[in-house]
């Protein structure tokens, strides 16, 4: 512990955070965008400040695939009027979006975005049990949406409240056990270290398929997003837990609900894809160089961006699941998977030793 | 009645077809609206609406072939009008009654509130003079009430011309007439 450690660790989470906020305002408009091109329609296209025009060639293409959208739509979330309903539970109503935010955020910090710069790590805490507590602070998640739909004292958020914590807790069940099989193949619960072992005997993905594709449908379903929508189905639910919410506050469910996005993406990339790694062109292991470093960032990212876009791809696909269909699918077919996954794993595995 | 349901193969229970046919239909769009310029969005101001021949949109006043008033003040309009969106103020006994010869009376103010217009049509219906018409303008605006109120000069300006017979020009040529007679004492 010393000068160096902080300084560095309070400029790379000063970096994450920015490029994670950064990132939900572009996700934000991918998804305004990826909705539009399947709809058949346009999507953002007008949005432009008034120097747009005098940048050369690129002022009117980004004007075009709505680069600026994100600025306007943060700056309408600030102007906005905080309304605040008569009869809301003051204190909770105020903490929801906090308690919302903060998990998502800090789950980002586990994850290893890339290899190494100099001879910093590019992760902002290389915890041994990283795994454990990004599935700690994931189930602190749910308090935010269930504390919004309590405090606004109004009866869709209240049904989205309740909904939200039933799903997510069931998921989380199976979600928890589709890593295992994975931490029984790779030998660890340090992030860093399970991408090391898949630099060396390659990706996760290969030897536990039935584990990621559980590990998929659980982070649709720990993320409130279609076709595991439950929370804040717009056509039952007004908005859901957020229904009462407005200006930052709602903004800030939003942000959650992206960073949440994000931060699964991240985890899937990192446990089933081998993070920053690529088999090829000596990036499988850690950077020798800076050049090296940043491509490997980048790889981190591309990988990340492609589930993304598959969150938002699969939106438009699904009607939402009945309540009892999720529970269905959760409970009796997920969680006997699981089970059965970590039971074949650990045959094989000891068969082998 | 009752519908018997099929229960569902083992395929269709696992969910996977339907999964790939949905990414399937979803990526075909995708591409198409993308690459393919095959959207369906209109972009209004750069691209506009093709009007119906027998569409009824905002009403203005139109001139004769000459380039005069046709409307004579007669107040039907503003009397049926529904909304009461007209108002027409005629030029009284005191005020300059035409511009031109022989011509009835002419407004002295012809307002349309356009924030009270309905657009129903009844003002054409029953202009006798055939002097104002539902023209095919649909998006009007201003930043302000008092900008929707159009006036005689603005409602003639966009009206534009319809001819007709122009009964003005003929009492002018009887009266020219009646002047030339030859009385015999």
């Amino acid at each position: 512990m010393n000068w160096y450690f902080i300084i560095f660790s309070v400029v790379k989470v000063a970096v994450v955070i920015g490029a994670v906020l950064t990132m939900v305002a572009y996700a934000v408009l991918a998804e305004r965008k990826i909705s539009a091109w399947i709809q058949d329609r346009v999507g953002p296209n007008r949005c432009a400040p008034p120097f747009a025009k005098y940048i050369p060639f690129a002022g009117t293409f980004l004007t075009r695939i709505g680069f600026f959208q994100p600025m306007a739509d943060g700056l309408k979330s600030i102007l906005k009027e905080d309304f605040m309903p008569a009869g809301v539970r003051k204190i909770y109503f105020w903490l929801a979006p906090a308690l919302s935010v903060i998990p998502a955020i800090l789950v980002v910090a586990v994850i290893p975005f890339g290899s190494q710069l100099g001879a910093q790590k590019m992760v902002i805490a290389d915890l041994n049990v990283g795994i454990l507590y990004t599935f700690g602070i994931v189930s602190l998640g749910v308090y935010g949406i269930v504390l919004a739909g309590y405090a606004a004292n109004s009866k869709y958020p209240f049904l989205g409240g309740i909904r939200s914590s039933a799903q997510m807790i069931s998921y989380e069940i199976a979600m928890g056990m589709s890593v295992i099989p994975v931490l029984l193949i790779g030998g660890n619960l340090n992030l860093s270290r399970i991408i090391g072992w898949q630099s060396d005997h390659g990706w996760l993905v290969l030897y536990a398929p039935v584990s990621f594709i559980i590990f998929l449908i659980a982070a649709f379903a720990e993320t409130n997003r279609l076709p595991f929508d439950l929370p804040e189905a717009e056509t039952e639910l007004v908005g859901g837990y957020h229904t009462e919410y407005s200006s930052m506050k709602f903004a800030l469910f939003f942000l959650a609900e992206y960073t949440n996005m994000i931060a699964s993406s991240g985890m899937m990339v990192t446990l089933f894809f081998g993070g920053w790694t690529l088999p090829f062109w000596g990036l499988d292991h850690p950077a020798a160089s800076l050049a090296m470093g940043l491509v490997q960032i980048l790889v981190f990212l591309v990988k990340m961006l492609l589930f993304m876009v598959l969150f938002i791809w699969v939106r438009w696909m699904f009607p939402r699941f009945r309540y009892d269909q999720l529970m269905d699918l959760g409970w009796r077919r997920f969680v006997p998977l699981a089970l059965a996954n970590i039971l074949v794993t650990a045959v094989i595995l000891w068969m082998k030793s | 009645m009752i519908v018997n349901r099929k229960p569902l193969t083992f395929w269709e229970r696992l969910y996977l077809p339907a999964i790939a046919g949905g990414l399937k239909v979803t990526l075909r769009h995708a591409f198409g609206s993308l690459f393919g310029g095959k959207t369906v969005t209109m972009e209004y101001p750069e691209q506009k609406w093709s009007v119906p021949a027998d569409y009824r949109g905002a009403p203005y006043l139109v001139k004769d072939q000459d380039g005069n008033t046709k409307c004579v003040s007669c107040q039907l309009c503003e009397f049926v009008c529904p909304p009461k969106a007209i108002r027409i103020t005629p030029p009284g006994p005191a005020g300059q009654i035409a511009d031109r010869p022989n011509a009835e009376k002419m407004p002295e103010e012809f307002e349309i509130n356009f924030l009270r217009c309905i657009y129903c049509g009844l003002c054409q219906e029953v202009c006798p003079e055939e002097a104002i018409f539902l023209l095919k303008d649909y998006s009007l605006t201003g930043q302000s009430r008092d900008e929707m109120i159009y006036n005689k000069e603005k409602l003639l300006a966009l009206g534009g011309t319809h001819g007709g017979i122009q009964k003005w020009k003929h009492k002018l040529e009887e009266a020219k007439a009646q002047d030339n007679f030859p009385v015999k004492v």
